[in-house]
């Protein structure tokens, strides 16, 4: 049972909590009670500028995806898992060097405020 | 589907015998997955290197000496049994019997029984102490024999009986050498070698006794034994070796009448069958054309052929494999004196010519034999230097036409000689004869994506025999490489076209501060994990900003940002400097408090200090403020930068320490703390001799002596263990920490990313005597800026944690979420011996939905 009928855009936080070029975490919580992490990337310097995707590294099995380090491999923007390197693309979620791949959400920034949808 | 059905429908090989051309066969047979093979082997051990025996006596274990692990072996899906020898061969029923009584059913069977060492019938040579030159085994009665014998006699004088009496002389007899022969090693050289080589072994002290036929071997005077010769003379000796050449072991398929040659030997055609053809027999104990070939490269030819042959492989044009002979040059070093041997070496084909060189003088001795047209190498005898081996062997094989004066080829006029590149080797020119590994071969490993030689040789087994092409392997590749024009890329990634040291000289040339900048006029696209920690670390050795400084914190790694190493749960393990190991007990009970206090894995390191482990981002500023309140600061365990100086008690406690190394442990400790560096650092300081600090084995190792410190740098554990070299000896206390200074800033300025200093000291041109030349007589003129740069680190110090814990912006971070103040339920413990763990995926506790795929899983089981 998922909640996917009652999905809106909802505010995270402010946008000054953000950090250039690196990552934070959000907790989302849908109506039933599940949680649900995600991690939110400021790269002011490439396309979409920001990005949101699921903390949780499935090949290291750990939460720790926004404390990865973020960049682009052949104009892809990833994050680098800091448990075991590999990139996950932060457009697509997929992994680069194995079949995996991570939740994407959708995120924007309305009059300083960062936004998801879920 | 039935795996054990699967199992009874192969095709059954039995191959018996595990030396080393029994076990190539296995290895090759072993590709094709159609074939259950077993193996029976009569020795206790599996296969292992008898080329390389002797090197037993120089340290080598029986383990390095192995060829295969019984694990191996069950990878391969290959059932074997050791001490297993078998002693019946049933050719209707199929199956062989060993001498416990089992039994094991064949479709095919290998015989790959090798070779016994011939006992000339010489009365008295089945006592004590005389003994032979072939196994493991016969290498520990031997050293056994040794610990009570003075004198040793090696009866024959070819290639084993040389490389025995090295063994008996490294065990630290008198050694003879007695050859019944005019001259030693007879089949593989001429006279005239001989000649040479007998002078050069006996300068060596290795007694030659050529000539000399033993009638019996009696009680001795002064020794064990005496060995009575015809000519009536006698030498006295305590052990005896026979070593007279080899005899096939062919007492299996004699008993059980397969064809056998009229001196011996299984007989075979070219694909190794013998007269029953679902019978091969491969090796020394197989005779093909009336020969049999004493080496292992021919015994391996014949390995693969068996094995294509069973496996039906056949050539393009469905030829079958064949076995058609193999060139028996040799190429070795005896006791010290190199010694080569190709082709015709005795000039044994009609019309042939020789041309010769000999410097008694030096000891050097070459001769090539040469068709009647003076076209082709026929032969080759090189004692003394056998750098023209190579080139020799490549005419030989590959038929070259020779140079118009082919005496060019031998001389030592090194600027006339002509040379033969590897370019004008053909495709199927042999490279390596043990695993017949063609030019063509290695091309094509490059072909298919290997990138150096390294990988060329794991890739096609070159240069994994003998070890003799070694050479010959690399300029092969090395000539390929360059000519499809790779030069080995030194790009750190694909934002930066440049290597560590060309960034750091760009950095400190052009006063760069930050990534944005260096990125912006010197890379492209927006960085990765590679180049940003990279640019993270050559920052912070050039300019010492605080690492969490806003433009500096996105490029640091997880460990670095969080002062911290990440665990395999997401949490941090926390690693106060315990500078040199000593701690107060005050200090020590503020550690133990503050575990307990937060629940933390404690652990005493290797580096002398204490690690908590489990700590949760969100705790690691209120621990980090209790530590530092006890006067604690940060370890730098997170950092590529210096760890740990591991120090003994010196001369302040210890009875033997002849300096105070505990306080020059603690003084460099302090000295050096959070310098950044391309990886760790790690120092040992011993305070005597003893070493008891295992100094050697640290990146800087200080050792004292009577008069100061002896200096040793470059040395490492870890996965490559290496000894520091000794860079300086006796230097007072300025000295040393002068060089030190300079060495380890030209490391941090020339290193490359991730390297520690033991490769960085191997991969500098000019390696140690190099570096003495930079750091002591300052040959490049830099170590006024060295040390000056190193004063700006050392004044610049700060402790992370503490400037941390002052700014509430830094400290946001710290914070698991954004938008909550829950923790990550994701971490969870269990206790083991008394203490947290994390918990394994059964053990854990459904908590939180994590990942999208489970998501679904998840909600409907709820």
């Amino acid at each position: 049972m998922t909640t996917t009928t009652n999905k809106t855009w909802r505010t995270i936080c402010d946008s000054s909590d953000l950090v250039k070029d690196s990552g934070i975490c959000a907790l989302l919580a849908d109506e039933a009670g599940n949680e649900e992490q995600i991690a939110i990337f400021h790269l002011p310097n490439s396309e979409e500028k920001i990005y949101a995707v699921g903390n949780y590294d499935p090949i290291g099995k750990a939460n720790v995806l926004y404390r990865g380090i973020v960049g682009c491999i052949a104009d892809e923007p990833v994050v680098a898992s800091p448990l075991y390197k590999q990139h996950f693309s932060l457009k697509t979620g997929r992994c680069l060097q194995e079949e995996q791949s991570i939740a994407v959400y959708d995120i924007r920034i309305e009059n300083e405020q960062v936004q998801v949808f879920y | 589907m039935n795996t054990n059905k699967q199992l009874l429908s192969k095709a059954k090989i039995v191959v018996v015998g595990n030396g080393m051309v029994g076990h190539h066969f296995v290895e090759e047979m072993a590709k094709n997955s159609d074939y259950q093979i077993t193996v029976l082997s009569a020795e206790s051990r599996l296969a292992y290197d008898r080329v390389h025996l002797s090197e037993y006596f120089g340290g080598k274990t029986a383990e390095d000496l192995a060829m295969t692990t019984p694990e191996h072996y069950d990878e391969l899906g290959v059932t074997f049994k050791t001490n297993a020898k078998v002693i019946k061969i049933d050719k209707v029923a199929k199956c062989v019997t060993t001498e416990s009584g089992a039994t094991y059913h064949y479709d095919k069977l290998i015989l790959a029984t090798g070779s016994y060492p011939f006992v000339p019938p010489i009365p008295g040579k089945d006592q004590d102490h005389c003994l032979v030159y072939r196994t493991i085994d016969d290498l520990e009665d031997i050293a056994n024999s040794a610990k009570v014998s003075k004198v040793g006699v090696v009866i024959g004088g070819g290639l084993l009986g040389l490389e025995a009496a090295n063994a008996i002389k490294q065990l630290g007899l008198q050694t003879h050498v007695v050859e019944f022969a005019p001259q030693l090693m007879g089949v593989q050289i001429d006279g005239g070698g001989g000649r040479l080589l007998k002078s050069k072994i006996e300068e060596l002290g290795v007694q030659v006794h050529t000539s000399k036929a033993t009638n019996v071997i009696e009680k001795g005077d002064s020794c064990r034994y005496k060995l009575c010769f015809n000519d009536g003379s006698e030498l006295e000796t305590d052990l005896i070796l026979f070593s007279a050449g080899i005899r096939p072991y062919d007492n299996l398929a004699r008993e059980f009448d397969l064809a056998i040659g009229e001196r011996g030997g299984i007989v075979v055609n070219n694909q190794c069958q013998t007269s029953d053809v679902d019978i091969y027999a491969i090796g020394e104990c197989a005779l093909w054309n009336n020969f049999i070939f004493g080496l292992v490269a021919p015994g391996y030819a014949m390995a693969k052929v068996a094995a294509k042959h069973i496996g039906g492989v056949t050539g393009t044009n469905g030829e079958l494999a064949e076995f058609t002979g193999a060139d028996m040059s040799t190429k070795l070093k005896l006791m010290g004196v190199e010694v080569g041997s190709i082709g015709d070496a005795h000039g044994k084909t009609e019309g042939s010519l020789t041309y010769t060189y000999e410097n008694q003088p030096e000891g050097v001795y070459k001769k090539i034999v040469v068709s009647s047209d003076k076209k082709t190498l026929l032969g080759a005898v090189l004692i003394g230097d056998t750098s023209d081996y190579d080139t020799l062997l490549q005419y030989m094989l590959n038929a070259i036409e020779l140079p118009e004066a082919p005496e060019g080829l031998i001389l030592p006029m090194a600027a006339d000689k002509p040379t033969l590149g590897v370019d004008a080797l053909p495709d199927t020119a042999t490279i390596c004869s043990c695993h017949n590994v063609t030019k063509g071969d290695i091309i094509a490993a490059i072909d298919c994506g290997a990138v150096d030689v390294g990988q060329v040789k794991s890739d096609t087994k070159a240069g994994s025999g003998c070890g003799g092409c070694a050479a010959l392997v690399k300029s092969v590749a090395d000539n390929e490489f360059e000519k499809r024009g790779l030069v080995v890329k030194k790009d750190i990634c694909e934002h930066f076209a440049y290597s560590r040291k060309e960034l750091f000289d760009i950095v400190s040339v052009e006063k760069i501060k930050t990534f944005d900048e260096l990125l912006s006029s010197h890379g492209r696209g927006l960085g990765c994990e590679i180049c940003k920690p990279v640019a993270a670390s050559v920052l912070a050795s050039v300019w010492n900003d605080y690492i969490l400084k806003k433009p500096h914190l996105s490029l640091q790694d997880t460990n670095d940002t969080y002062l911290g190493n990440m665990q395999k749960d997401g949490t941090y393990s926390v690693v106060p400097r315990i500078a040199g190991g000593e701690i107060t007990p005050d200090k020590l009970i503020v550690l133990g408090q503050v575990a307990k206090k937060y629940n933390l894995y404690t652990k005493i390191t290797g580096g002398a200090r204490v690690d908590l482990f489990g700590a949760r981002v969100e705790q690691l500023p209120p621990i980090w403020q209790e530590l530092i309140d006890a006067g604690f600061e940060t370890g730098h365990a997170y950092g590529k930068s210096l760890r740990t100086v591991k120090s003994c008690v010196g001369s302040t406690w210890c009875r033997y320490g002849v300096q105070d190394s505990m306080s020059m442990a603690i003084d460099l400790e302090h000295r050096y703390k959070g310098l950044r560096a391309p990886h760790k650092i790690k120092f040992g300081v011993s305070g005597c001799t003893r070493e008891c600090a295992e100094a050697q084995g640290k990146d800087i190792g200080i050792i004292a002596t009577e008069n100061g410190w002896n200096l040793f740098v470059g040395g490492n554990g870890g996965m490559k263990p290496r000894h520091g070299d000794l860079f300086a000896t006796d230097l007072d206390d300025e000295t040393l920490v002068k060089y030190i200074d300079r060495i380890l800033m030209f490391y941090v300025q020339t290193g490359d990313r991730l390297q520690r200093t033991s490769v960085w000291l191997e991969n500098l041109a000019g390696g140690l005597a190099y570096l003495q030349d930079v750091i002591m007589k300052d040959s490049l003129g830099i170590t006024d800026a060295l040390e000056e740069q190193m004063a700006t680190i050392v004044g610049s110090y700060q402790c992370e944690w503490q400037t941390t814990l002052a700014d509430p912006e830094a400290l946001k971070r710290f914070q698991p979420f954004v938008n909550s103040d829950k923790g990550d339920s994701n971490i969870q413990f269990v206790t083991e011996r008394e203490q947290i763990r994390p918990a394994r995926d059964e053990e854990k506790i459904a908590v939180t939905i994590i990942d999208a795929t489970e998501k679904e899983a998840v909600a409907e089981d709820a």
